[in-house]
């Protein structure tokens, strides 16, 4: 066995900068696609309900409904702009989704409020989304609830019963950590790590199978290189990649989304290392299966679909049937989100992180020794 | 004798296939070897063993008194190879080529410039040491692969079908280097199809189904069967062989490098 040689892994390293600076795809996917993805996916994955174009159909026509329309508006979940005569009407704003509720308020609401009794509004509901549709029927229920107490003190105060009701349950709910319950705070951070994991990934593959593609590969062979210094000199210059990457990702998402880490810095970019050591591996393996550089593409792709569905990118993995989370278990990423949303939103250590730390690095260790073996067996 | 090359027995299979078989012949310093038989004959292989780079299955083999079953590390830092795809690096410079092959074969600091501007002086690349590979002529391209097969002075050359593709005058000016090289005490292992390049070989190896059916100097074997011509020779043993080998149809089907 031949020691590792300095000269020929400087050698490789330098190479790879070369094609690295006279590759302009590359250079754009490094620099373009993070930034891409990161507004793409910024504002395009938007779980918030707000402001949806709702229909009203008063046939109350009084000071009480108008009121009640007010209140409507001012839950800023729905915006009650539309108003028509009939059902019909209705039917045809919701079929063609030009509104996503309706509001029906009857002839005798006025008369029935200030008469005592009991007021009713019926209102329908778009339920073809349906987050949008809970979003909106819990909304209507905090305000016919929130409605109902008003009036009835003030009917209980009217009648002299009563001064200065106060209910006798009250709740005080608090949200830690994202209090105003932005989509954007939860998926900002995310998008680090699937950002991360397709770019580089794709990156690192491709660099690996283009020599097998041009055919450089079968020379550097019968040359006395060996597989560490060759693998080693061209995944280093993936990890300044993704390096760069990584702060431009951070750096959007701080000043152009707003979204400030509140942990610490140094911890995230030391996690996202050991992260970015997984990927590298995975490009890795990609590229000791496939022939052609579109292959390594593809797989890439096959890659992201189940990150962004089963890692709790968007969806909690608590609620995915055992199965779907066993495989997300799988997932590097899963992992890394944990850590990367703990850091960001909750502001903790490594003390709540250190059992998700581990598990990748036993990620990063296990898929970097197949890749390194299966690398090693190519070059025979 | 001290040998550049001792080949006993070399064979290689790939699962039920045999691509060489029972390969023995031996090369002295500073000879140039032309290896020629048809495509997928198995002369590929031969040369991929002897580089260190495939395990024989069975036979040994010393190249430059290394044992290419144990010490294939201290055969491939002193030989050059270079094979009938060109593998540059089309997007470097043929300077960068040259630095990363430099440093590939673990040359640095003066040593490196000093063999650098040598072989660059030597092959004539002054003038095109800025240029980009992608835009090289195949002849201008070739000679950066054997510049870079040179860098690190190599007591064996391993060329496989260096010329293929590769235009007259070019060829000239490549075979030139050639036997100035072995001039010097280099030893040259080519394969070829050109029959011009195997006649100026000072010995001729004939590959056929894996099998190295003939060796000898280009005037013995033609005088051995009679022929005037190499091209009558390769097609006499072509046409004889595959008469009387009852395997060539089994190995036809599976044929390889």
């Amino acid at each position: 066995m031949q020691r590792f040689s300095w000269v020929r892994f400087v050698a490789v390293l330098k190479k790879e900068f070369i094609h690295i600076r006279r590759d302009r795809a590359s250079l754009v996917m490094a620099i373009a696609m993070p930034l891409g993805m990161l507004l793409l996916f910024g504002y395009a994955v938007n779980t918030d309900v707000e402001h949806l174009p709702t229909v009203v159909w008063d046939q109350s026509r009084t000071a009480d409904s108008r009121d009640f329309i007010t209140s409507v508006r001012n839950t800023q979940y729905l915006d009650p702009d539309n108003f028509v005569e009939g059902y019909t009407q209705i039917e045809g704003y919701l079929d063609s989704g030009k509104a996503r509720a309706a509001v029906i308020i009857p002839p005798d609401f006025g008369k029935n409020l200030q008469g005592d009794k009991q007021a009713n509004v019926q209102v329908l509901v778009d339920g073809s989304d349906p987050t949008v549709a809970r979003a909106v029927m819990t909304a209507f229920q905090m305000l016919g609830l929130d409605k109902s107490l008003q009036l009835q003190s003030e009917r209980l105060v009217a009648m002299g019963t009563a001064t200065g009701i106060s209910t006798p349950l009250n709740i005080e709910t608090r949200v830690w950590y994202n209090p105003d319950m932005k989509s954007m705070v939860f998926n900002i951070p995310a998008l680090i790590g699937l950002i991360l994991q397709n770019v580089i990934a794709m990156l690192t593959s491709f660099s690996i199978v283009r020599e097998k593609e041009r055919g450089t590969m079968e020379q550097l062979v019968v040359t006395p290189i060996r597989s560490l210094e060759l693998l080693l000199g061209k995944l280093l210059p993936f990890v300044f990649i993704g390096f760069v990457s990584l702060s431009l990702i951070l750096a959007t998402g701080i000043f152009w989304f707003g979204v400030m880490p509140i942990g610490s810095i140094p911890l995230l970019i030391l996690l996202s290392t050991i992260f970015l050591i997984t990927i590298l591996a995975i490009g890795l393996l990609i590229s000791s299966v496939a022939k052609t550089q579109l292959q390594a593409m593809q797989m890439t792709f096959i890659l992201i679909l189940p990150s962004i569905l089963l890692s709790g990118f968007i969806f909690p993995r608590e609620t995915m049937p055992k199965l779907l989370q066993i495989m997300g278990g799988l997932l590097p990423l899963t992992y890394f989100l944990k850590i990367v949303r703990g850091i960001f939103l909750k502001g903790v250590g490594i003390e709540y992180l250190w059992r998700d730390t581990l598990t990748l690095c036993a990620f990063a260790i296990i898929l970097l020794a197949i890749a390194a073996k299966k690398f090693k067996k190519n070059l025979d | 004798m001290n040998l550049a090359i001792d080949c006993q027995g070399l064979v290689k299979r790939f699962g039920a296939y045999t691509a060489v078989q029972g390969v023995t012949f031996q090369l002295p310093h500073g000879a140039i070897m032309g290896f020629v038989g048809p495509n997928g004959a198995g002369k590929t292989t031969i040369i991929r063993m002897l580089c260190g780079v495939l395990m024989p299955t069975e036979g040994k083999a010393t190249v430059l008194s290394f044992d290419v079953l144990t010490q294939p590390e201290e055969i491939k830092q002193r030989i050059g190879y270079m094979s009938q795809k060109f593998s540059l690096y089309d997007d470097l410079t043929v300077n960068e080529n040259i630095d990363f092959y430099a440093g590939v074969y673990n040359l640095r600091g003066k040593i490196a410039q000093a063999q650098k501007t040598q072989v660059i002086e030597r092959i004539g690349l002054q003038e095109r040491t800025a240029q980009l590979v992608s835009s090289l002529s195949g002849g201008w391209k070739q000679r950066v692969a054997l510049a870079c097969a040179l860098l690190h002075n190599p007591q064996l050359l391993v060329l496989d079908e260096p010329t293929a593709g590769v235009d007259p005058v070019s060829r000239r000016v490549f075979w030139d280097l050639i036997h100035q090289l072995a001039k010097e005490g280099m030893t040259v292992l080519v394969s070829t199809h050109y029959m011009d390049e195997a006649e100026s070989c000072d010995y001729l190896g004939f590959v056929f189904y894996g099998r190295l059916i003939a060796f000898g100097s280009p005037d013995d074997m033609k005088k051995k069967e009679a022929k005037d011509n190499l091209d009558d020779l390769f097609v006499y043993y072509v046409e004889h062989e595959a008469q009387d080998d009852p395997r060539n149809r089994m190995i036809k089907k599976g044929g390889r490098g």
